[in-house]
């Protein structure tokens, strides 16, 4: 591995300019789609084949009955115990020499079955190109010692990259300054994530964020157990389909999303 | 901004009010949030919870269109409580100075009121002055009628109860910002405060920033690192174009536009130069007809000679009592006294008030030049909502124009740095620069005048017009040399004339520096602000990039170029006691060693003030050399007084019998309605731009933004909603007494209702960048059909920040 990297979210510092959401989007050529406004500054509603990361808005009253308005960049967590990549019966998904999680395109059969795998919601399925779509935290930008996207675009500081030591130490540094409820995310569980957070408040408090995220039990059994043996015996396409069975049971994934119901603008 | 941005971060307490600075300036908020690093406490007062909110130490809500009572209120308190920075006040402001016998303040009414013309007569707001014409002054400040005192009487009846009542801010509140505030009266502590269209969109605009050029001065906080009154100014070059003259009533470098009585310039720089004989006054403006003279030297080149003035009577003049804002402009559409017009870059269908009576007056016209980038809903009203394009007689032009990044050139942040920006890509089709279009109507116009001869052809024909390069195109350079000025001649300056030494000047020479201008012709200059842009040797130092910060106070004097002369932060010799040490060691702006000042470029080079002999009072733009707590020049009054917007929720204003400033002057056309205190229209509403679209909404046409912020929204609050039967995300309409809207309601907490004289008052707020013809889903349309055309009479910005209205479904 050349160098471990991670980004670091400092919650306190957004201001929800949202420059990181429209610079990845002009970066990675994601076009926009017709939005409605549903009574929020949130918009797209959520993480989408054409949005990797976005800010979700949030209004909440503190237990001093104080209004917050929370905003969070939501986005792939670039795990280093990654579900997707573990699922993926193609090695489409695979670890960067920087620990972060990309994708080999053409190997991608649109299985769908990183979706429900990812413990943050972020995969998400293109039908037109019959591909799942997502973050690859710029890789190309990072061979090329370039800031990701998002980063570069952010004014105040809330978005930074650098070795993996020096940013978490940057911090835990950072969460002993705000003190209260502040935590860091992301560094202990699934081996510890390439995104990691400064949360000012509890990470519960947090919409679409989980506390305690894990690697599902139907992918260890899968991966550590039945994957093995399946390969020997069967194509890629097939092991696809086996895996789809067993992730999804009767359940079809909640968050696929197509290019119907919203036309390309 | 008397600083600039990167001092923010220098500051103590920032109270950020009249501004949503996270949303509107989200890149200059970083140094806000490294003050905030520092230890600084951050004030929003707004009346909704923005993105600023958000980041701020707390958010205090206020009624929208009562700053002023707030702010006396403040005032009250730092005097009742000696929060004062007691030497800056006593000598570095008019504090001591005796306000004439013949000044009256009585219920809302200040001394020379004309109720028929709406206006004042200001010759008894003045102070005192002995024989030799030097101020009287009372360093003790016990005379009753010495400007401190004055204030302290006009203020007593801001007390805690009244504030809190006008503004519906709960006494609490109140008491946490002023003491909070108050706290950067000590000498090494720094206030600041940053306002924008939250402070200037009112009917007593620019009595919301006096108020509180007046805190500022009483707390010791112009100019020194970390405080100032810091105007965050827009996006779109604001700053640039207020310097050259965009405005109607200035000339560029805000010399003043001349008025038909003013008809010979002995006259004109008579009127407009700045006297004084007091010899510890700099006295600045004595030097008016040097910056005069050299702009017409600028305009009309060899033509301008001694004889005829330098052209002074080919300077168009205003009317006499006239006013000529774009509202004045619309009005005078809509009772079809206006044949053409020209929008140039903007959007006044969308972006002026009343948008119903522009998009009236648009339609009587006879031709309409629009230059935009993007077709917009002015070049379009002619197929607008409820328009028949067959009954549109108006032939409109639209001009394809160079983006800002399609063309080369200046541009001035809100900081005063003016920073040479270089063209990134040509600009598509046939789009040109906005000097490339002028330039060719131009032209057009001088060959007509040349063939055809005209009623007043010497202003056109003999205009100074080599602006060209060998291509035939605009040349940005060659006009920023003009602007910076030159020499029309060979000059040699006598230096010293005891040492016998001189200064020689060669002809074409840019000229370094304003203190280099004249008033007899051998130089010229199209803005005196900017004089010292370029070195004498040409250097462009608008293109310096250097990152060198020697004071490591956030300086950077290597970084472009800083209008006046360099100087980062204006009034900075106020920073140093009477001395000219530092009154805050730790932050040292500026230092006398006993020979010259070091630091920041000085407001001038003399000693400070307590060498009695050549030392200068610190404000040296002002005739008495001091800063102004008692500030005559106003149209309203010396001192800022609470007034109510024009229109509000109360019948009564509850200061004084004069509810709406006595100085504004109200359109009296059919469309111009108004509904005060109106069940009808229960709401207060205020109007806004958000982070993701530009003004009037050219960004609607860039599909991420649009994507970002899809449609108009009225942002209303949990009880309201309630009240009203509305649900999140609903579509409603919201109308007042001149027009309606349909949008998306934005059911939330971040608005609150007030109460106010005992009753609750509920407001809603509403972004400014949509109109109907992008996106064209619902027929959602500008909210300025809901806007009333008043504005404030020092500057007519219009009043798109309080006015009344209703909410109901769709």
């Amino acid at each position: 591995m050349k160098q471990e990297l991670i980004k670091l979210i400092d919650l306190s510092r957004c201001t929800a300019c949202r420059g990181c959401q429209i610079a990845c989007k002009q970066w990675n050529e994601l076009p926009a789609r017709q939005t409605e406004n549903f009574g929020s500054y949130q918009n797209p509603p959520d993480l989408q084949w054409n949005t990797w990361t976005m800010i979700r808005f949030q209004e909440r009253e503190d237990q001093n009955g104080i209004l917050q308005w929370l905003f969070r960049k939501d986005g792939c967590m670039h795990c280093s115990d990654a579900a997707c990549i573990k699922v993926c019966p193609t090695e489409a998904l695979y670890h960067t020499e920087f620990g972060s999680v990309s994708m080999h395109e053409h190997k991608c059969i649109g299985c769908k079955a990183c979706i429900p795998a990812c413990p943050f919601g972020v995969p998400k399925f293109n039908a037109a190109t019959n591909k799942i779509s997502k973050c690859d935290l710029c890789y190309t930008r990072l061979q090329a010692n370039q800031l990701p996207a998002c980063v570069l675009s952010c004014p105040t500081g809330a978005l930074t990259i650098g070795e993996k030591d020096v940013m978490l130490k940057k911090a835990y540094k950072r969460v002993k300054e705000l003190g209260g409820d502040a935590s860091v995310y992301g560094d202990k569980f699934l081996d510890g994530t390439h995104v990691v957070y400064v949360l000012p408040e509890k990470p519960e408090v947090y919409d679409n964020l989980p506390t305690d995220p894990k690697m599902p039990l139907t992918i260890i059994v899968w991966k550590d157990v039945l994957k093995p043996a399946g390969l020997l015996v069967a194509g890629s396409v097939v092991a696809g389909a086996f895996l789809h069975y067993i992730t999804h049971g009767p359940k079809t994934p909640e968050e696929e999303t197509t290019s119907e119901g919203g036309k390309l603008s | 901004m008397t600083n600039h941005y990167i001092d923010l971060k220098n500051s103590d307490c920032i109270l950020i009010m009249g501004s949503n600075a996270a949303e509107n300036h989200p890149i200059a908020f970083k140094w806000i949030l490294r003050a905030k690093d520092r230890g600084a406490k951050i004030i929003h007062v707004d009346p909704r919870f923005t993105r600023t909110s958000a980041r701020c130490d707390y958010h205090v809500p206020l009624r929208s269109g009562t700053d002023i009572a707030f702010l006396g209120g403040m005032i009250k308190h730092i005097i009742d409580n000696n929060l004062i920075q007691e030497e800056y006040v006593k000598y570095y402001t008019n504090a001591s100075q005796i306000v004439s016998p013949d000044y009256d303040f009585q219920d809302g009414l200040f001394s020379g009121y004309d109720a028929e013309k709406r206006k004042y007569a200001k010759n008894t707001w003045t102070t005192e002055k002995d024989a030799a014409g030097i101020p009287v002054r009372d360093y003790t400040l016990e005379d009753p009628r010495c400007v401190y005192q004055m204030l302290k009487k006009h203020y007593k009846r801001y007390t805690l109860e009244k504030v809190s009542s006008i503004t519906g801010v709960s006494k609490n509140n109140l008491l946490k910002v002023y003491n909070e505030y108050g706290a950067t009266g000590a000498k090494d502590k720094a206030g600041t405060e940053c306002y924008a269209l939250g402070w200037t969109h009112h009917t007593v605009g620019s009595q919301n920033i006096r108020a509180m050029a007046i805190i500022q001065l009483l707390l010791g906080n112009m100019g020194i690192c970390g405080g100032g009154i810091n105007a965050l100014r827009g996006e779109p070059n604001v700053q640039g174009s207020t310097d050259h003259a965009i405005l109607y009533n200035i000339l560029p470098g805000y010399l003043k536009m001349p008025s038909g009585p003013v008809d010979t310039l002995s006259k004109y720089l008579e009127k407009y130069t700045s006297k004084s004989t007091d010899p510890q006054s700099a006295n600045w403006y004595q030097n008016y007809p040097k910056y005069a003279v050299s702009f017409l030297k600028a305009v009309w080149g060899a033509k301008a000679t001694p004889e005829n003035e330098f052209g002074y009577s080919w300077l168009p003049k205003l009317d006499d009592g006239k006013d000529y804002s774009i509202m004045h402009a619309t009005d005078q559409m809509y009772a079809g006294k206006m044949k053409g017009f020209f929008a140039y870059g903007s959007n006044i269908a969308v972006s002026s008030p009343n948008s119903t009576k522009v998009r009236k007056g648009l339609e009587k016209l006879k031709w309409m030049v629009n230059v935009n980038i993007f077709d917009n809903e002015t070049s379009s009203f002619w197929k607008g909502p409820g328009v028949d394009p067959k009954t549109i007689d108006t032939e409109v032009f639209l001009l394809p124009a160079a983006a800002s990044m399609e063309k080369e050139g200046s541009q001035s942040n809100s900081g005063r740095w003016v920073q040479w920006r270089y063209k990134a890509a040509n600009p598509p089709g046939d789009a040109l620069s906005d000097g490339d279009i002028t330039m060719r109507i131009m032209d057009t116009v001088r060959e007509l005048y040349q063939k055809e001869g005209g009623a007043f052809p010497e202003q056109i024909l003999n205009l100074k017009w080599d602006y060209k390069d060998a291509l035939g195109n605009f040349d940005v350079a060659k006009v920023s040399k003009m602007i910076n000025g030159h020499y029309n001649q060979d000059l040699t300056v006598i230096t010293d004339p005891i040492k016998g030494t001189t200064e020689e000047n060669k002809k074409g020479e840019t000229v370094p520096s304003f203190a280099k201008l004249t008033a007899d012709g051998s130089t010229s200059c199209g803005n005196w602000l900017m004089s010292g842009s370029f070195d004498q040797k040409g250097v462009n130092k608008m293109m310096n990039r250097g990152k060198e910060d020697p004071t490591g106070l956030g300086l950077y004097p290597d970084w472009s170029f800083a209008w006046p002369l360099n100087r980062r932060i204006i009034y900075n010799r106020a920073s140093c006691d009477l001395e000219g040490k530092p009154y805050n060691p730790k932050m040292k702006l500026l230092e006398w060693t006993g020979e010259k000042w070091v630091g920041d470029v000085p407001d001038g080079p003399w000693p400070p003030m307590a060498n009695t002999e050549k030392g200068k009072y610190p404000f040296i733009m002002k005739a008495d050399g001091v800063g102004s707590l008692f500030g005559p020049g106003m149209a309203e009054g010396p001192f800022p007084e609470h007034y109510e917007p024009l229109e509000g929720p109360l019948a009564t204003n509850p200061m004084s019998a004069q509810r709406i400033n006595p100085a504004v002057k109200v359109f009296t056309s059919d469309l111009d309605k108004v509904a005060n205190a109106d069940q009808k229209f229960p709401y207060v509403c205020t109007t806004y731009s958000c982070t993701e679209h530009w003004c009037s909404g050219f960004t609607r046409w860039q599909p991420w933004l649009l994507e970002a912020m899809p449609e108009a929204y009225v942002e209303i609050s949990d009880k309201l909603a309630t009240q009203l039967g509305l649900k999140n995300g609903e579509r409603v309409r919201v109308s007042s007494v001149r027009g309606e809207v349909t949008c998306v309601a934005m059911v939330t907490k971040r608005m609150t209702p007030f109460e106010v004289e005992g009753k609750v008052v509920h407001q809603v707020g509403m972004p400014c960048n949509y109109g109907w013809l992008n996106p064209v889903k619902n027929d959602d349309d500008s909210v300025n059909h809901l806007t009333p055309a008043v504005g404030c009479p020092n500057t007519f910005c219009p009043e798109y920040k309080a006015f009344m209205v209703n909410v109901s479904k769709a």
